[in-house]
């Protein structure tokens, strides 16, 4: 009796390991210590709560006395406090925990936002095209050709002298979101657009059309799924570019406040005592911000040789 | 072409219109220009009267044509901290920017070049390899950061450059006081000009090297090199020039993001510019000098933007001006 199974189609999951984008991950050594690395912080960040020995957003657990105490492995550390502690006596370990949590909400909730716009608008501009297009991809233009780095801060700084700090550091997160998301949709809305005028000579679009699909259908549902792949590689690099532009916000004082630091609002507050030798207020949460940036970027980078070498041109 | 230059020109007019707009709403509801001028201990009626006087219970349309009027004339208001016309403050500061930005521009021009022709040229060179490999770290750490790091290394460990301001400075015309005229300047500079060109100089030699691996895969390079003309020749002369275009029109509209960048490098490293001025300004709510460095900043984008384009359109023969013009 033969056996029916020893040559049975591989299950799902086997189909994604031996797929050519599974196969050419695994290949690459950058690309799956990038991975482990990323999937290391996010899940520290993740676990915050748990991992961190106290509250940083509790001042009344800070002590003075405790104030500046370098990291563990210098001479006169404290066994309490693994990467020392800032000016007010905050435990570092447990503020950078929470500070890449912050970094990375912000990050990753401003690119949905910015996918969201960006794919919608450059799904209309593409499909409906004529004036639609040429009105909406001119917007797209000017929009692009103001810094968003610029626009946030010109943004965030009159909505903080309007409203007081005391609002705006209640509401940062959301207007973070909101600035880094809303400044950069173009960069989703060319790229979904070039796509979509592809997509649309196809066939399968016009038999969609004569099957009597609406363009909202068609759109959704047979368009965008093979979109897909230039969406992926400039997420990524998206998601990296609105983790520094939160850094660099956060640092001039425009964004997460010092008693709610995300990452870059803890290199500010440490970067006043680097004159005064206390470097690891400043060079350990930038540390981490690089590693985290860094690794993402490389994913990014290994993603775009893998799915579209033609977008290799930046 | 005409029908280009009109329509870049119109929608640059189109774009100050509405950078215009925005300034004038966030004049119109950030802060009380009469508590400037006269403090709280003036009566309801004077107050009034005042307002009056002021035109600041004249209608939107009135207020916002005065605004512009002014504006036209070069008075965008007074700043409530320094007493002077807005303008003439951000005039004093603009060329402490300007000269941090020309000096990182020829940093970045200086090294990205030679650095993208190499590593499109030699790809697989264990050089070309590092180099590409520290232009992603380069893109990775945020230009504060580079600023921090430098100070740290350069001015509080090894105290070889100051950390702070622009040092000895030599006025050369009007308001234009310039670094690069001493020895004390141009250490002041160099951290700076370094912080700034940081963030830029791997973005262009990543351009460089794509646009040009892409040109060197050509028919005209091949035709070339069958011609027998020296490699040289052929990377310097033909290939690089076709390169720079597309490299050009980038770096016309990075300029701009440069003037953002400013901001950060010069809040760390306490420089005299416009941006440092601008967070200066927003912490004392100076109005005026908010909204004037608005329209500022916003005039320097929509002009480099707008030529950029144009010089583009003119350079370029395969540009289709009339669908650009679209």
């Amino acid at each position: 009796m033969t056996d029916i199974n020893a040559t049975r189609e591989p299950g799902r999951l086997g189909r994604v390991w031996n797929s050519n984008f599974v196969y050419s991950f695994r290949k690459n050594p950058v690309a799956v210590v990038s991975m482990a690395i990323f999937l290391l912080i996010a899940a520290a960040a993740l676990l915050a709560p748990w991992l961190a020995p106290v509250d940083p957003y509790d001042p009344s657990l800070f002590d003075i006395m405790d104030s500046e105490l370098p990291p563990v492995w210098s001479d006169s550390g404290d066994s309490r406090f693994l990467f020392g502690t800032d000016d007010q006596g905050r435990d570092l370990w447990s503020a950078i925990l929470y500070g890449t949590r912050l970094s990375l909400i912000i990050g990753l909730c401003a690119v949905a936002l910015q996918a969201l716009l960006g794919i919608s608008i450059g799904l209309i501009a593409g499909y409906v095209g004529g004036r639609t297009d040429s009105l909406l991809m001119r917007l797209a233009d000017i929009q692009l050709s103001f810094s968003t780095l610029m626009v946030a801060i010109i943004f965030l700084a009159v909505t903080q002298a309007m409203f007081g700090s005391e609002t705006f550091n209640q509401y940062a997160v959301f207007m973070l979101i909101a600035v880094i998301g809303v400044a950069e949709w173009p960069q989703y809305a060319r790229t979904v657009r070039a796509t979509v005028l592809a997509e649309k000579k196809k066939e399968y679009v016009d038999s969609a059309r004569v099957l009597g699909f609406g363009p909202l259908r068609i759109m959704v549902r047979h368009i965008l799924p093979n979109s897909l792949s230039p969406i992926f590689v400039i997420s990524t690099v998206q998601v990296a570019n609105a983790i520094i532009s939160e850094a660099s916000l956060s640092f001039l004082g425009l964004g997460m406040p010092p008693s709610q630091p995300s990452l870059g609002s803890l290199i500010s507050s440490g970067f006043d005592y680097i004159f005064s030798g206390s470097w690891w207020i400043t060079a350990i949460p930038g540390v981490v911000l690089v590693v985290l940036v860094l690794v993402i970027n490389l994913l990014g980078d290994w993603m775009r040789d893998v799915l579209n070498p033609k977008l290799y041109k930046g | 072409m005409l029908a280009y230059l009109v329509k870049r020109v119109f929608q640059a007019i189109a774009v100050m219109f509405a950078i215009s707009l925005i300034s004038f709403a966030i004049q119109d509801n950030l802060g009380d220009p009469l508590r400037e001028l006269v403090g709280q201990s003036v009566s309801e009626e004077v107050r009034q009267q005042l307002r009056d006087e002021l035109g600041l219970n004249d209608s939107f349309l009135q207020q916002y044509l005065r605004f512009v009027g002014n504006a036209l004339q070069g008075d965008l208001g007074t700043s409530y901290f320094f007493k002077e016309p807005a303008l003439d403050v951000i005039l004093k500061k603009l060329p402490a920017t300007l000269e941090l930005v020309f000096a990182a521009t020829l940093i970045i021009i200086g090294l990205s070049v030679p650095l993208g022709v190499y590593t499109a040229i030699k790809p697989n060179n264990i050089l070309s390899r590092t180099i590409m490999g520290l232009s992603i770290v380069g893109i990775s750490i945020p230009v504060f950061l580079t600023a921090i790091l430098m100070i740290f290394i350069f001015a509080v460990g090894l105290r070889w450059l100051p950390s702070y301001g622009r040092g000895e400075i030599v006025p050369v015309w009007g308001s234009w006081e310039t670094n690069f005229a001493t020895v004390d300047g141009w250490l002041h500079i160099l951290l700076p000009a370094v912080a700034l060109a940081s963030i830029m100089l791997p973005l262009f030699v990543r351009l460089i090297r794509a646009e040009m691996m892409e040109v060197l895969q050509s028919e005209y390079v091949k035709y070339a090199r069958a011609k027998g003309i020296s490699p040289r020749r052929i990377y310097f002369v033909h290939a690089l020039k076709n390169t720079l275009l597309p490299v050009i029109t980038v770096g016309g509209v990075q300029i701009g993001t440069m003037v953002a960048y400013t901001i950060l490098t010069e809040t760390v490293f306490q420089w005299p510019g416009m941006g440092f001025m601008f967070l200066e300004a927003v912490n004392r709510v100076d109005t005026p000098l908010i909204v004037a460095y608005l329209i500022v900043v916003g005039f320097i984008f929509v002009v480099t933007n707008t030529i950029v384009d144009l010089i583009y359109g003119l350079v370029n023969p395969t540009v289709n001006i009339a669908r650009m013009g679209a």
